[in-house]
């Protein structure tokens, strides 16, 4: 019986996965209306789910990768992959307006800049309060705080220990997941509810995940416009950490 | 056709991707410079050329707007597949760092914004007081 059902859910992975996430979806939006009156957007409420889903999954199987790693729900790995993200998310451009692009276009490269030194300062400093003293231990947890992705290839390149690297993977996933979660209460309080805040927003966080969940979640007309700017995020990190921000700390490092 | 649209929005994200991909590699980095944005910029370009020439009718549109309304449960299905077990089980320096980044990153959405339009009226009131004289 499990077997031929997993059998099922295996061949047909992502077909499990559009049916699992419209249900999720289905319940959300309910909650969202029963519960809350729709203060609370059904999509916000469906992401939270969808991580309190990826909690439990990776508590009961040990695994990385969330309800991943639950065999029956293989599929939801497809579906919310770095394939179909980028897709969807490229499609959400189809409606962006050039002239809401060039007005904003400083404003977002300024964001970038601003991002990455501030994330990065950050990490650091708290690494320090932490009682880390050496320059490359400071600068991987740094280079955390700006991604998940930057963090780990900084680390590699400039020989952090193992187990900085996994501090800095969990700095830069709290950072994607408190973005998701977050985004949808902050945004009334700084006025993040036209194009020119969704591409400053983009480029401060920069967390391609957090940013593409955290608009979505309040208001999914911006979401091309965060993600526009978040898509050099990362790279610019990995291009910074292991060069100006590593040779920085160095230099400001007593002794 | 449907497809059309499927195949536009599919060419513009393989372009985009590899673009990104190559930039990277130039750059010695690991990682793909902009990919997702150039392919963005490339759909926004090719889509308004192709709708001035009007190759675009409502059918092709749907190619591209059906997956551009599938975004949010793709994203949810993003979120299920988090780490977020290993996230939260990084303990207090890690959990600490990412909070303090996040904080400080919304607290200068504000500030930029505001330096952008400052310089925005400025520009505005210096063309003002140049037609005044």
């Amino acid at each position: 019986m499990f077997e031929s059902l997993l059998l099922v859910s295996t061949k047909y992975s992502l077909i499990t996965g559009f049916a699992v996430i419209g249900f999720t979806m289905w319940v959300s939006y309910w909650l969202s209306a029963k519960l809350t009156q729709g203060r609370i957007h059904g999509s916000a409420i469906a992401i939270l789910l969808g991580l309190t889903m990826a909690y439990f999954g990776g508590l009961c199987t040990g695994g990385s990768k969330g309800v991943v790693n639950v065999p029956l729900l293989s599929g939801i790995g497809l579906l919310g992959g770095s394939m179909l993200r980028d897709f969807a998310i490229v499609a959400t451009g189809f409606g962006v307006k050039i002239d809401e692009l060039k007005r904003a276009g400083m404003a977002g490269v300024t964001a970038l800049i601003f991002g990455i030194f501030s994330s990065f300062i950050v990490g650091a400093v708290v690494a320090v309060m932490f009682g880390y003293t050496d320059a490359v231990s400071i600068t991987t947890i740094g280079a955390g705080a700006i991604t998940y992705i930057v963090g780990p290839v900084t680390g590699a390149a400039i020989g952090a220990s193992s187990e900085v690297m996994a501090l800095s993977i969990a700095a830069g996933l709290v950072k994607s997941i408190l973005v998701m979660v977050a985004t949808p209460f902050v945004a009334p309080l700084i006025r993040l509810n036209n194009p020119r805040t969704a591409i400053i927003f983009g480029g401060l966080m920069g967390t391609s995940s957090g940013v593409a969940a955290g608009l979505a979640a309040t208001d999914a007309k911006l979401v091309p416009y965060g993600c526009i700017t978040a898509a050099f995020y990362t790279a610019l990190g990995c291009l910074l950490g292991p060069s100006i921000l590593f040779i920085a700390v160095r230099a400001i490092l007593p002794g | 056709m449907i497809i059309y649209g499927v195949a536009l929005l599919s060419i513009c994200t393989l372009a985009g991707i590899s673009i990104g991909q190559i930039l990277g590699n130039l750059m010695g980095l690991p990682a793909n410079v902009g990919g997702v944005g150039i392919a963005m910029i490339l759909l926004i370009v090719a889509g308004s050329y192709l709708n001035k020439k009007g190759y675009i009718d409502a059918k092709t549109e749907q190619g591209v707007e059906f997956w551009s309304a599938i975004y949010i449960p793709v994203v949810v299905a993003m979120a299920a597949t988090q780490n977020v077990h290993g996230a939260l089980s990084g303990g207090p320096m890690a959990i600490l760092a990412g909070v303090m980044a996040v904080v400080v990153a919304f607290a200068l959405v504000p500030v930029i914004d505001r330096m952008g339009n400052s310089d925005n009226t400025e520009s505005a009131n210096s063309t003002k007081s140049t037609n005044n004289l």
